[in-house]
């Protein structure tokens, strides 16, 4: 096994170097979306033009001579719950189907400024809540390394998107482990930044106490390369902190020699799927191989992270979400009456996983609850927090597995809501704790499916993180082995 | 009979003086085209941020400290739930367990006799927007979101207060001090200072509280009184007859001159408040907070006092110079450019009789007719004795007329006191000898006739004598 390329990297040496157009590498993309999308359905909305238009003036600030972006002429999909100024954005959501933003998310801004192009925006669980995509209002995403099976999510269409190689990179979000969990099941790299790390303005809020923009790629120097571009402070959200950028490019060259990885070695032994644990054992392997030191660590309060989890995230949705109600944007179910207009919006535009959400949100938020339910999870996201604080004493990043599993098969948990919550059990406690955390390819099953490591650094601490991930990939990485020949297709 | 007392408790809204918006950069200005002021934070369009108002948070610790508050160096927004078109995302942005001022008092005069009235709690909140209902003759509702997200203090009293007349001291103090420290703009008709009350009634005696009426939407003083006067004396006929008082929302209306039921608060809602996830927690260090308590200006109470004591002023004309913040400034700055604080008395009596019919406030503007510096260009000739007091009624009158300074419509209207003892003695001479009966009727013993000469001595000096140097002059000629 081996690193694979590093695309965005080399794309935007291409075009600045003029060995390639802009126009071309948008071109090949916009024709694998093409051809391969039907199947997997990762896209909601192909923007053709904006992106052809955008890679034009990429190739046109090159003639020209002027100064190009570090992602000059790279292409990338958005996940669809993060604005874009005149192009549909719905949160794969009846209710905002066909809403086009005024204005960019923060993230999609600078992805533009630094010469990116964007070609479309991808497929998720409906308003981010789902670890599979098949609460999509718009159909569910396959995974490309096997279309039986789900590629995670709720970012499924970032995720899969590039991993099929139909756009060189993506954004996602993570709320619970929606980059993480994906990123995992679709064999690609996944960045989960400190919450306050890149701006939230834009993106479409699930849980504002949690939400992080993400990116995706297939190798972990991209990632560096795209968390460089997104990140920095926003004075357009209250909650990103000004703290400066490092260059993660130069973390990923950093040999990982001397490096303290901690192992949540109750996490790693609940695992069940004897192949997910092959590849933990394996990453420990390559870990001491990179001659990094291994020790054992807890994490005494993740194991309420799955409660903590769905009281903060559902009571903050249900207050996040009120906002859709048919008076100012997206559907509106025409009726008389006021209050019947807003209730018949709601309850023909919103899916059940979101009413299910919302109204245990609301339940959590209820006079005579509040303190029993909301304050006392608040209170354990403290304690989690704690856990890792005493964790980096001894370590420098704490490794977990990503999942429980690989990718599983449509329709294995849609009938158990507990059994597809699970599914974010060891992606939950960082974003409680508001820590940086990364899901990298570690090896593959026998039957060909992607496992992932997650590794979880002290706060903004995203650099050693990218130190860690690098020496995995290096050892473990699925190179070219890519989820295309899945489609069929060996180009 | 069982004599009842009244318990009621204020909640103002006072919208602060800040340029923009709590959560955005939208101007906060009144009366512009409807949502013209708008953008995606204000619209609660999906995925945007609020950032709070620095201004706002400023204005709202100055009203604490001049309210008595404490100010809490951590204070937190909270988001109050409940569907309504004007709230754009369905939610408030206030505060709830945190407000950024607590416990402070106001003390109010009421016939002579001083009340101590505790407020509960100020705190940030965003207003919402305005439904307007019915635009061009349909059945539609409107919204203008240009009002939404407007930074509201919620100041909210200790029911404390036991009368109307109470309630109206109250308010009228709380808009003067919010007004002086330029917090607000004490505009009741533009909706920037607005009233709740909640009313209840107890028989004398009885510690615990009555079932309480929240009358809301009074936007005058004399409305408030009204309402309030009307809501006590309903609440006392529902109970001596033997009725319950039903918790709910009331409002003035003005026509019927009662209070009606605007809804009943089965309908109440469990607001579910929560801290809001997007803004951090408001930490404000005592340094920033004992800086702004140093910035704080006189406040009323201490300004009406200091007229009295220090200037000689009647409490009467304390109260009327102090009854809005330019006025005062008018005074002083007069006074000021006089230099003599002995003429205060003086300043503020020429202020009251001349110079207040001309002014208009709006707010917490005024226009004044003529510039402090020239008011006090007029006041000095009268104190040098170039003009008396009459006659600088008419120079003011020209002043304001024409914007020129007393010195020049003196000079070119020839109005300069005759002050050259020689030309009066002369003058007086001619009208002594003009009069010969009455100089005898004088000097037999008929001290009357003095006005009598004092008059023809005026008149024929067409006003512009010195009064006090007639009469002096008057007494040695005829002496």
């Amino acid at each position: 096994m081996s690193a694979p390329r590093s695309i965005v990297v080399q794309t935007a040496e291409a075009v600045r170097k003029g060995e390639r157009t802009a126009v071309e590498v948008c071109e090949e993309s916009l024709a694998r979306i093409e051809r391969h999308d039907g199947a997997l359905n990762a896209f909601l909305y192909v923007d053709r033009e904006g992106a052809l238009e955008a890679a034009r003036r990429v190739d046109e600030a090159r003639a020209k001579g002027e100064p190009l972006g570090p992602l000059a002429g790279v292409t990338i999909a958005i996940k669809d719950n993060l604005c874009t100024r005149g192009v549909p954005t719905s949160c794969a959501s009846k209710i905002l189907e066909g809403w086009r933003p005024p204005y960019d998310a923060d993230s999609v801004e600078r992805l533009r400024a630094a010469g990116a192009v964007l070609v479309g925006k991808t497929n998720l669980d409906e308003f981010a809540m789902g670890s599979s995509t098949e609460n999509s209002a718009f159909g569910p995403v396959k995974n490309p390394w096997d279309l039986s099976r789900v590629p995670g999510g709720s970012s499924g269409g970032s995720a899969a998107a590039v991993a099929a190689g139909l756009s060189q990179a993506s954004l996602g979000s993570d709320t619970g482990g929606s980059v993480r969990q994906p990123g995992a099941f679709c064999g690609v790299t996944a960045v989960k930044p400190t919450y306050g790390r890149v701006s939230r303005y834009g993106l479409i809020a699930f849980a504002s106490s949690l939400d992080q923009v993400g990116p995706f790629t297939k190798s972990v120097r991209d990632a560096a390369r795209l968390m460089e571009v997104i990140a920095g402070h926003d004075p357009r959200d209250a909650t990103s902190l000004e703290r400066e950028v490092p260059r993660y490019e130069a973390a990923c060259d950093e040999p990982a020699k001397g490096l303290r990885v901690g192992v949540v070695r109750s996490q790693v032994e609940a695992v069940e799927d004897a192949e997910v644990r092959a590849a933990m054992d394996a990453t420990l392997d390559a870990l001491r191989d990179a001659g990094a030191t291994l020790v054992d660590v807890e994490l005494p309060h993740a194991k309420y992270a799955v409660s903590v989890y769905y009281l903060v995230a559902t009571a903050e949705a249900s207050s996040n979400l009120a906002r859709f109600d048919g008076v100012r944007y997206g559907l509106r179910v025409s009726r008389d009456d006021l209050v019947e207009m807003v209730e018949e919006t709601r309850a023909q535009g919103f899916g059940p996983e979101v009413k299910r959400r919302i109204m245990l949100g609301t339940y959590a938020l209820s006079a005579g609850y509040y303190d029993a339910f909301y304050l006392k999870a608040q209170k354990v996201r403290t304690l989690i927090r704690r856990d890792y604080d005493a964790a980096f004493e001894v370590c420098d990043v704490v490794l977990s597995p990503t999942t429980p599993t690989p990718a599983f098969e449509f329709g294995a948990r849609t009938h158990d809501p507990l059994a597809m919550y699970l599914a974010d059990i060891f992606t939950l406690p960082p974003s409680l704790a508001g820590l940086p955390a990364f899901s990298t390819p570690c090896g593959l099953t026998k039957g060909g499916l992607p496992v992932g490591v997650q590794l979880t650094g002290r706060p903004f601490d995203e650099a050693t993180l990218f130190r860690a991930s690098a020496a995995i990939e290096a050892r473990l990485g699925l190179g070219e082995h890519e989820a295309r020949a899945f489609l069929g297709d060996k180009a | 009979m069982t004599t009842y007392e009244a318990v009621i408790g204020l909640e103002v809204h006072a919208q602060l003086l800040t340029r923009t918006k709590l959560f955005c950069g939208c101007s906060a200005e009144y009366g512009a085209e409807p949502n013209t002021h708008v953008c995606p934070v204000c619209l609660g369009l999906p995925g945007a941020l609020p950032v709070p108002n620095e201004k706002a948070i400023e204005l709202a610790i100055r009203a604490g400290l001049a309210l008595g508050c404490k100010v809490r160096t951590t204070s937190r927004f909270a988001r109050k739930n409940y569907f309504y078109p004007d709230l754009s995302k369905n939610y408030q942005t206030s505060q709830y367990d945190e407000p950024i001022d607590e416990h402070g008092e106001l003390v109010i005069e009421v016939d002579g006799v001083e009340k101590r009235i505790g407020i509960t709690r100020a705190h940030l909140e965003e207003d919402a927007a305005k439904n307007v209902h019915g635009e061009g003759g349909g059945l539609h509702t409107v919204v203008d979101y240009n009002r939404a997200g407007t930074p509201l203090l919620e100041i909210v009293s200790e029911p404390d207060l036991r009368s109307a007349a109470e309630a109206e001291a109250y308010l009228k103090k709380l808009r003067d001090i919010l007004m002086f420290i330029g917090v607000n703009d004490g505009n009741l008709e533009e909706g920037s200072f607005r009233c709740d009350a909640n009313v209840s009634i107890r028989p004398v005696g009885q510690e615990e509280f009555g079932t309480r009426t929240e009358l809301k939407n009074i936007n005058s003083f004399k409305f408030v009184r009204k309402a309030i006067e009307y809501e006590i004396a309903r609440q006392e006929a529902v109970v001596s007859s033997g009725g319950k008082i039903v918790q709910e929302t009331r409002t003035w209306n003005e026509a019927q001159q009662k209070t009606v039921t605007m809804r009943s608060k089965e309908e109440a809602h469990d607001y579910r408040y929560f801290p809001c996830p997007d803004l951090p927690p408001i930490r404000v260090s005592e340094e920033r907070i004992e800086s702004i308590r140093a910035s704080l200006p006189e406040l009323p109470d201490a300004k009406r006092a200091r007229y009295v004591e220090q200037l000689g002023l009647t409490p009467y004309d304390a109260g009327v110079l102090t009854g809005h913040p330019e006025i005062a400034r008018f005074f002083e700055a007069t006074l000021a450019a006089l230099g003599d604080e002995k003429l205060g008395k003086k300043v503020a009596n020429f202020i009251q009789s001349e110079v207040l019919r001309f002014v208009e406030t709006r707010g917490l503007e005024a226009t004044f007719p003529v510039k402090a510096e020239a008011l006090a260009g007029l006041l000095a000739l009268v104190e040098k004795g170039s003009i008396n007091g009459k006659i600088a009624k008419q120079v003011f009158a020209e002043m304001v007329e024409t914007g020129a300074s007393a010195e020049s419509i003196v000079e070119s209207k020839g109005l300069a006191a005759v002050t050259d003892t020689a030309a009066l003695e002369a003058e007086i001479q001619k009208v002594l000898d003009a009069n010969p009966a009455q100089v005898e009727q004088y000097r037999g013993g008929k001290q009357a006739v003095f006005g009598f000469f004092v008059g023809q001595v005026m008149k024929a000096t067409k006003g512009q004598a010195d009064p006090k140097a007639v009469q002096e002059i008057l007494r040695r000629l005829l002496g």
